[in-house]
């Protein structure tokens, strides 16, 4: 039996797996020690608890589990990461590279250096949504000490090269930062091959509980940051406050989870992903938004010419999914991201992002597939735009009174 | 975001959705806003010889308070003069949808369909 709605949005957040949450719960009622009690064995469980997760979080990365910070989200390790750096580095040079295809996180954060007087360049990308490596090699400069780009996109979940960013980073001696809150458990990531220095990841977008999170702070060689949170010492003076057990056992299993069950998922869930793609092929005027091969294989993001993307949600309610991004959805302002791979605002405006996860089926699938030809065909009859289309008419020639 | 119940209703079953023939007597089109704002708006009205709207239809490119009201003023206009479909504001519109703030300008590009309607039936008299 189909359950309604159906969720396609796990870019915006994943439930916890219930394996999860049986591990945490024990660490919020018997195991409630404080992990920086060492005087008694409620500490000291603690303690074990979160290094075992720690470890796990290491390992689904190929890290040294001393090269890993908690935090509350990739939000926070994205902040601590760039401020940090910058604040610390900041006698060697006061610019900074990153993209505009960046998660707000990222680019509101630049902008906050740029109030405290770093310059920022933000990078155009590709037409499909991947950073050109001769326009970001272009942009370092000598007072380069920082640059920034994310994994994976969290709108159209295009790969970014970091192998490649990586070594023309070291090369300069520039810290390069990395945002991997949507690569987790998607994507193989080996640190010990990857010349990134700072890696930020958060738990939710990979099955583990929200408001827990991690940055990775290289220890060959060595990266160093100013803290930005001030207390008793935590995490090695990187990020004070009490460490939260039971988010913390819930990312190290849901990573420990990620690490032993990608190959398999991400195979599954990519031939869903394709199933869905060819399901929408027969519709006329469909658009994938970043490159199909460069992509993770649980996100399609596509523009469907000539329907508004909120009327799009609004007919396909039993879909949860996401027009532009969840973050900015509540504005008018089509994505920003797509205007950045250069489609039009039209076009923008038509997008849907449809992410795939743990808990989906082929069954759930076919039903999108029918309800979209439904709602497809009655929001065309509806728009204006698809009627000049038929009778023949070039949009791009028609004078709009503009508003 | 949450929809009010006339919205909802607008949006699931369009009043008058569709097009006059271009030859048809007495068909004025207004279309107004851009693509790239997120919305443009096609509204006919179908005007008798006596000068009273008889029949109004639209196309809407839009969000669901734009589809609901545009729908809303082609059962509003007819029946009315087209000067007295120009005294249809935005706010009523507005008020009659419980449209929240950020999609009065939905109601506004409403008003304006029937506007850019209303002159474009009065060029095609001559007036």
């Amino acid at each position: 039996m189909l359950k309604l709605p159906i969720y396609l949005d796990y870019s915006a957040t994943t439930p916890v797996d219930p394996r999860v949450a049986e591990k945490m719960i024990p660490y919020l009622v018997e195991k409630f020690g404080n992990a920086a009690s060492r005087s008694h064995a409620f500490g000291w469980e603690s303690e074990a608890a979160v290094e075992e997760a720690r470890d796990e979080v290491a390992r689904l990365v190929n890290a040294d589990s001393k090269e890993i910070v908690w935090t509350s989200g990739a939000t926070e390790s994205n902040n601590l990461a760039l401020k940090g750096a910058a604040n610390f580095y900041s006698g060697k040079g006061k610019h900074v590279i990153t993209v505009k295809t960046e998660h707000k996180a990222v680019l509101d954060t630049c902008r906050e250096l740029e109030r405290q007087g770093f310059e920022v360049t933000y990078l155009d990308v590709l037409e499909n949504g991947l950073v050109d490596l001769d326009v970001f090699k272009a942009a370092l400069r000598p007072d380069t000490i920082l640059a920034s780009v994310m994994f994976v996109n969290n709108e159209i979940g295009v790969i970014q090269p970091i192998g490649e960013i990586g070594e023309i980073c070291r090369a300069k001696s520039v810290i390069f930062h990395v945002d991997a809150a949507q690569a987790t458990g998607k994507v193989d990531i080996d640190l010990n091959a990857l010349k990134v220095d700072l890696m930020s990841f958060s738990a939710h977008k990979t099955y583990g509980p929200k408001g827990i999170g991690a940055l990775y702070i290289r220890r060959k060689p060595r990266i160093r940051l100013e803290a930005q949170m001030h207390g008793g010492g935590h995490e090695r003076g990187f990020r004070s406050g009490t460490l939260a057990t039971h988010q913390i056992v819930g990312m190290g299993e849901a990573f420990r989870l990620a690490r032993e069950e990608m190959a398999v998922e991400n195979k599954r869930i990519g031939a869903l992903r394709d199933r869905l793609l060819k399901g929408l092929s027969d519709i006329d005027q469909v658009f994938i938004n970043g490159d199909m091969v460069h992509r993770v294989p649980h996100n399609l993001n596509i523009s469907f010419a000539y329907i508004e993307g909120e009327s799009m949600l609004m007919a396909i309610k039993n879909l949860a999914v996401s027009s532009g991004s969840a973050c900015t959805s509540a504005s008018l302002e089509p994505s920003y991201v797509l205007r950045a791979l250069g489609r039009d605002d039209e076009l923008a405006h038509s997008s849907i992002r449809f992410t795939l996860g743990r808990f989906n089926t082929e069954e759930e699938i076919d039903y999108a597939i029918k309800l979209l030809h439904e709602k497809i065909g009655k929001l065309r009859e509806l728009s204006p735009l698809w009627e000049m289309v038929q009778d023949g008419v070039d949009l791009s020639t028609v004078q709009w009174a503009a508003h | 975001m949450a929809y009010s119940v006339k919205v909802l209703d607008h949006y699931e079953n369009p009043r008058n959705v569709g097009s006059f023939g271009k030859e048809e007597e007495g068909v004025a089109t207004g279309m107004v806003g851009a693509p790239a704002c997120g919305d443009v708006m096609k509204l006919q009205i179908k005007v008798g010889k006596d000068g009273i709207i008889e029949d109004a239809k639209f196309k809407t490119y839009g969000c669901g308070s734009a589809i609901a009201s545009s729908s809303l003023v082609t059962e509003w206009v007819k029946g009315k003069s087209v000067d007295q479909a120009l005294d249809i504001k935005n706010t009523q519109i507005a008020e009659e949808l419980a449209l929240p703030p950020v999609k009065i300008h939905c109601s506004i590009l409403a008003e304006d369909a029937i506007k850019a309607a209303v002159a474009d039936y009065k060029k095609k008299r001559g007036e």
